[in-house]
């Protein structure tokens, strides 16, 4: 026994050294070393999870990597261990972090610690190969990416400076993609000028995350913080009747219990949106009636998270049982167990509580009945979707305090502006008294578009005036956040002969489990473009959202068009197999064009236009992208069958009924400028976007640009990171703003010159550029900003330029997907040979990350398309509650898409841009089970098309 | 995660500091399953690594393999003359779904003691007809074959107090020939099914059954049966099981699948049915 370990046996204490540097310490009995390492605030160990299964915590010990979060602390003593920051830091990075910024290997950036030390350890262990990469990454989950960009990063790949994406065998398509020299991946550093629109610049923050030095919600030590934690009901539909908490009270080191005698009586929803009124009130901070397994039963605020659960665990509860529904089927039959019949449908904005319906749509244009009389060939069937989640890597979590008598909270939201509305409402607090801010924020998905810790950390900081903070783990994740929707959807498809479409009817039926956040709304918006996109004369949609005693379901990437897409493009292919068309020619004939009315049950209104369209040569592209082929080789054997598939979709590139974003643009000191925008950073690139558009608009480069974003205090009110608006409406502000100031520049430049500062005077005779502006005629020497900015203080002349927008107007985006695969018929495995995604992405600000939204889209579709699947066991419990149950794409299972960019040029976006993250996903699980048809002369109608349904298609 | 039950970690030294096991005090070898899982009802760990058993032992007859050996020594098996089941280690090995990062701390012997339908060190004991040294909580020694030792979905024949100490595999199975495959619901996912053959020197084939079945099974001839007996057995199989990761009935259809690969497999490598 070393004298080291005789110490921790005595008294538990222990040294090791972490990166170098000597820490003392005394973990827990059973503590696992990621905690205690985030104890001594190294913060650049992640949780992604608590089961080895993401990698985010991965560390190396003695050089040796393992997974920190199921490594016992106590192992530790006398250990070197290095994480990514002990790699190399901002200035000074290894070379593998360097990689990971040239090749843009991360979005969210919350994997990439993790996945940076793992890959330092292959990289040093001979034994390992980087052509060993699936197996030896199949511990390092990624849900931003898609990987493609980080086995460059690994490998030391660059995306080549000309651009093109992809490179197939003899370039043939190089100019159809809009990313030739122009857009060149240029990289900052030193480059004056760079980083413009239509560039790649790196992400802002790209030396910090690759050093897991960029903080994120709770990377942050404060002093005497207590934890929350919360006993969640047993029972899928229950009623308390009585609690008793003493125990849990008396507990030391144990501040509070909270109880639903301590709830404030608002309703509210936890969804959130521009408009309140947009989903129903139905949700207390604290019910009485327990709807879904794991609802709130009660709260403890302790010193410890082990506290807080020890607490919760002596909690005595008596429960009432009520009858449940988890059927959406029978949810609104007769006598069915109600789940909110409580509830008054005018108060709570619901369709019809006592028939557990929350929204629901019926309406025809034309006549569907006569639509199917004149038609030739009618297609019908009916599909299923499945319970996704979100699977964010950083979980949701608030931390919250109280600074002088200002609530603040720090949280991962997409929202921070419609949460503060939404708190000080329930809470009663006047916003002037509550800050709500973002760090960077570890990916969203729309599962940060809720309300769901922020609650809890207020009322716990306000009752306690403690730093309080609450993290969800990732079981939490699975099984108490609001899930992507699952419907049943029915669709009847006719044509003529000719291929013209004459009726399409939807049925949709949608399981929004035990609350209604987001119901409506996904449901309409699932029905609106995805019906829209083909010029039908006779169109009927009947759409409803029930209760159920499921957990909830929320707003998910693509926010229910996904569901729907999947259904009518199954049918149209369905339908084009039937017709003998080709099921691209099937598209062309129908889809709409600019001048034609966009219909769903009815003429869309004047605010969704044609701002520009590129769905033709999407087809196009993505035609001849699957025609010419690539070089993956069928494997051998009778039982592979190859098949090829494809689906369009289109979206509003903004969210209905508002969307608003105000930005404000500042020359501060050193020729730099301070943008502020209320957006929130997930991964979806928004600053760096915001910064090149700034950067040009100011005639400046993309390093002379501070950020100031998504917090209440710093910046203007913004709707939020959701609907894809961070770059058609924040981006939107932001031009207009820095625009604005660009022309008050030139303005003040003539005023200093002694011309005078009255607007509309001679101002083009200055011309603003990189260090200062210039009079062009005089050829006069360069006044530098920093003169201008000192002159303008003196004069009193502000040198900040504010501008709104309130995405009044839409324009609409169109996404192609065609894939080539291969299907064992003995194993109903599905191998993708090829995967194609052309994009009408509009102007594309900056290629590369744009590329990295589409990848990222495609992966997390994939996922949704082969793998995932929250499973229920028909009683309202979640039995897929770890990483390990819940098929997360790893490296292995995905392939490298090609990505073809229309030419296109939008008249609303900035700079002809348009939004292009959600989109992405839409017409991949379709595209994939249309090809999947084509190979095995079966077509799969549920998800996930996994080995064991394909198989059964097959042979059950 | 953290164990916030557990009060007490002892490092254990020599057999008696076992004495301390019992329901709510259990062993910790790798730490992999244990600190992943949460059992509020555990308030003590034993720590079996400070034991120092040797991971790896070549003997006359076999090879003896600490219950504390990590997943990633046993991967590097040094191979020995006349081994021809060599392979199946490094095989069983992969079908962890872990990654090389857990194979840095995960045991063999937790891994049997988990007995995870899922289990790939299950796998390789069974397949390779190892007998499972166990020390009984009242200080006797018992010798239990891997086949047996597994009963269902996270049940074994250990009982509470029980350590098991190592895994002894026979020498004649190490020169047997071995046939491997695995399937998942993605190309490296959890195992839906992974069966392992054996074809003995003195031409006896085993057939061992494990991920698609609540415990191992094993289907034992003195020769290579034909493919018509062999499905005709592998269709008796009744602990097919639903989870995550495959339905039932494809698992059973893998297991036949697969199962015949195997046959077809070591027939082609010497075995005559
Ligand atoms: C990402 C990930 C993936 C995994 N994939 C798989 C998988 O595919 N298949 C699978 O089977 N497992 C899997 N596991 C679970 C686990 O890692 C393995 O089963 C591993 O082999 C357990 O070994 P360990 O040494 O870490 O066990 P520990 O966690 O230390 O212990 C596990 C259990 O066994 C008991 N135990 C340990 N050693 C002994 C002993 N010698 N005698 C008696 N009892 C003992 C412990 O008390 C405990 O109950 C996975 C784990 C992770 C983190
Ligand atoms: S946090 Fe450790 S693997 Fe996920
Ligand atoms: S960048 Fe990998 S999880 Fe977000």
């Amino acid at each position: 026994m070393t004298l080291e370990q005789a110490k921790i046996e005595e008294t538990g204490a222990m040294t090791f050294e972490v990166n170098g540097t000597r820490v003392e310490a005394t973990p827990a009995p059973g503590q696992c070393l990621r905690t205690l390492l985030r104890e001594h605030e190294h913060f650049e160990v992640k949780k992604g999870c608590d089961t080895g299964d993401c990698g985010a915590c991965t560390v190396q010990i003695d050089g040796t990597p393992v997974h920190s979060c199921i490594y016992p602390a106590h192992r530790a003593v006398g250990k070197q261990i290095t994480t990514a920051a002990g790699l190399g830091q901002p200035g000074n990075l290894a070379p593998i972090q360097q990689r990971f910024v040239d090749a843009s290997g991360f979005q969210c950036g919350f994997c990439t610690p993790g996945m940076i030390v793992t890959a330092a350890a292959i990289e040093a262990d001979a034994a390992l190969g980087v052509d060993d990469l699936p197996r030896l990454l199949k511990g390092n989950l990624c849900r931003c990416t898609g990987y493609r960009s980080i086995s460059d990063s690994i490998v030391g790949q660059h995306t080549p400076p000309d651009g093109s994406c992809h490179t197939a065998p003899g370039h043939e398509h190089a100019e159809a993609s809009s990313l030739g020299p122009v857009r060149a991946t240029g990289r900052t550093r030193g480059a004056r000028g760079a980083g413009l629109v239509g560039t790649s610049p790196g992400a802002i923050a790209g030396e910090r995350v690759v050093s897991g030095l960029e903080p994120y919600t709770l990377d942050v030590a404060i002093p005497g913080l207590l934890h929350l934690a919360v006993l969640g009901s047993p029972h899928a539909h229950a009623r308390i009747r009585s609690l008793n908490v003493a125990k849990a009270a008396a507990l030391p080191g144990v501040h509070r219990v909270f109880t639903h005698a301590d709830s404030p009586t608002t309703l509210f929803s936890t969804a959130r949106h521009e408009s309140r009124f947009d989903d129903p009130d139905d949700t207390l901070v604290f019910d009485q009636t327990l709807r879904f397994r794991g609802q709130r039963v009660a709260a403890v605020v302790a010193d410890s998270v082990a506290i807080a659960e020890a607490a919760c665990r002596l909690i005595d509860v008596e429960y009432e049982l009520r009858d449940a529904v988890f059927d959406p089927r029978l949810a609104g039959a007769p006598g069915a167990p109600l789940v909110h019949g409580d509830k008054d449908p005018v108060v709570s904005r619901l369709a019809d509580p006592t028939r557990n319906l929350v929204a629901e749509l019926h309406g025809e244009f034309g006549s569907v009945d006569e639509g199917l009389e004149m038609a030739t060939t009618i297609v019908s069937g009916r599909w299923q979707t499945q319970r996704i989640a979100h699977t964010h890597l950083e979980t949701h979590a608030t931390m919250g305090w109280l600074s002088g008598d200002r609530l603040v909270l720090r949280t991962s939201s997409q929202v921070p502006f419609l949460v503060q509305k939404e708190i000080c409402r329930l809470f009663d607090l006047d916003p002037a008294g509550v800050r709500v801010f973002t760090a960077r924020v570890g990916g969203g998905f729309g599962g940060k578009q809720e309300l769901l810790t922020e609650d809890l950390v207020t009322l716990a900081v306000l009752s306690t005036g403690r730093p309080v903070q609450y993290e969800f783990t990732r079981t939490d994740e699975f099984t108490i956040t609001p899930v992507r929707h699952p419907m049943t959807i029915d669709v009847t498809v006719g044509a003529q002969g000719d291929g013209r479409l004459t009726a399409l009817k939807l049925g949709v039926l949608a399981d929004t489990g035990a609350y209604g956040n987001h119901a409506p709304g996904v449901m309409f918006h699932g029905t609106s473009e995805s019906v829209a996109l083909y010029n039908v004369p006779n169109k009927r949609v009947d759409a409803q959202s029930v209760y159920t005693n499921n957990p909830p379901s929320g707003a998910f990437r693509g926010y229910g068009l996904g569901q729907v897409i999947f259904a009518i493009e199954c049918a149209l292919d369905e339908l084009a197999r039937e017709l003998g068309v080709d099921p691209f020619e099937l598209r062309r004939l129908n889809s709409v064009r600019p001048g034609d009315p966009l219909v769903v049950t009815h003429e869309e209104g004047p605010d969704l236009i044609f701002g520009s369209y590129g769905l033709d040569q999407c087809l196009d592209l993505a035609e001849a992208a699957l025609k010419r082929g690539n070089r993956a080789v069928v494997p051998v054997g009778l039982q592979w069958r190859v098949g090829t598939g494809m689906a369009s979709s289109m979206i509003a590139t903004t969210p209905p009924r508002g969307h608003r974003s105000q930005a404000s643009v500042q020359l501060v000191a050193g020729g730099r400028y301070l943008v502020r925008v209320g957006t929130t950073e997930f991964g979806n690139g928004t600053t760096t976007v915001h910064a090149q558009i700034a950067a040009t608009a100011l005639h400046t480069s993309v390093d002379r640009i501070d950020l100031l974003h998504s917090d209440t205090d710093s910046a203007g009110y913004d709707s939020g990171a959701f609907g894809s608006a961070g770059v058609v409406v924040a981006g939107k502000a932001v031009l207009a703003a820095a625009t604005a100031l660009a022309e008050t520049l030139v303005e003040v430049a003539s005023a200093w010159s002694g011309h005078g500062l009255t607007r509309g005077t001679d101002t083009g005779t200055w011309q603003l550029e990189h260090d200062g502006l210039r009079a062009v005629e005089s050829e006069s020497e360069l006044v530098s900003l920093d003169t201008l900015m000192h002159w303008a203080t003196a004069n009193d002349v502000g040198l900040t330029a504010v501008r709104r927008e309130d995405g009044a107007l839409r324009s609409l985006a169109f996404n192609v997907h065609a894939f080539r695969v291969a299907v064992n018929t003995a194993t109903g495995e599905v191998r993708i040979l090829q995967s194609v995604q052309a994009a009408d992405a509009g102007f594309v600000v900056n290629p590369e990350q744009c590329r990295g939204q589409i990848e990222g889209g495609v992966a997390q579709a994939l996922g949704t398309a082969l793998f995932e699947e929250v499973v229920l066991d028909g009683a309202g419990a979640v039995t897929t509650r770890v990483l390990r149950n819940y098929h997360v794409p790893q490296l292995v299972d995905l392939p490298v898409t090609e990505v073809y960019f229309a030419q296109s040029h939008d008249v609303l976006g900035p700079y002809g841009a348009k939004s292009m993250s959600e989109s992405t996903y839409n017409p991949v699980a379709p595209a994939l089970a249309n090809a999947i048809r084509d190979a095995i002369g079966i077509r799969p109608t549920e998800l996930p098309m996994s080995p064991d349904r394909i198989w059964r298609l097959l042979h059950g | 995660m953290d164990l916030n039950t557990v009060t007490h970690v002892i490092p254990a030294r020599q057999r008696s500091d076992l004495d301390a096991l019992g329901p709510t005090v259990v062993p910790l070898a790798g730490g992999s399953e244990l600190y992943a899982d949460p059992r509020t009802h555990l308030t003590g760990l034993i720590d079996l690594q400070t034991f120092d058993w040797p991971a790896l032992t070549v003997t006359d007859d076999g090879l003896v393999i600490g219950a504390t050996c990590t997943v990633a020594e046993l991967s590097r098996l040094p191979l020995q003359n006349g081994w021809a089941a060599h392979p199946l280690f490094y095989q069983c090995c992969t079908a962890l779904y872990g990654s090389f990062k857990v194979w840095n701390v995960a045991t063999v012997g937790g891994n049997l003691a988990t007995s995870l339908p899922a289990g790939p060190m299950i796998t390789l004991a069974v397949a390779l007809d190892a007998e499972l040294l166990v020390w009984r909580a009242d200080g006797s020694d018992d010798v239990v074959p891997a086949r047996s030792f597994v009963t269902g979905d996270m049940t074994n024949v250990l009982a509470d107090g029980d350590v098991l100490r190592s895994i002894h595999v026979p020498l004649a199975s190490l020169h047997a020939q071995t046939a491997y495959r695995k399937i998942a619901l993605s190309p490296l996912g959890r195992s839906g099914a992974v069966l392992a053959g054996r074809l003995d020197a003195v031409g006896a084939f085993v057939l061992t059954v494990t991920a698609a079945t609540l415990r191992p099974v094993q289907l034992r001839y003195s020769a290579l049966p034909t493919a018509h007996v062999l499905a005709r057995d592998i269709d008796t199989i009744d602990c097919w099981f639903t989870d995550a990761h495959g339905a039932a009935d494809w698992r059973r259809a893998m297991g036949l699948l697969l199962g015949e690969e195997i046959r077809v497999e070591l027939e082609l490598a010497g075995g005559r049915a």
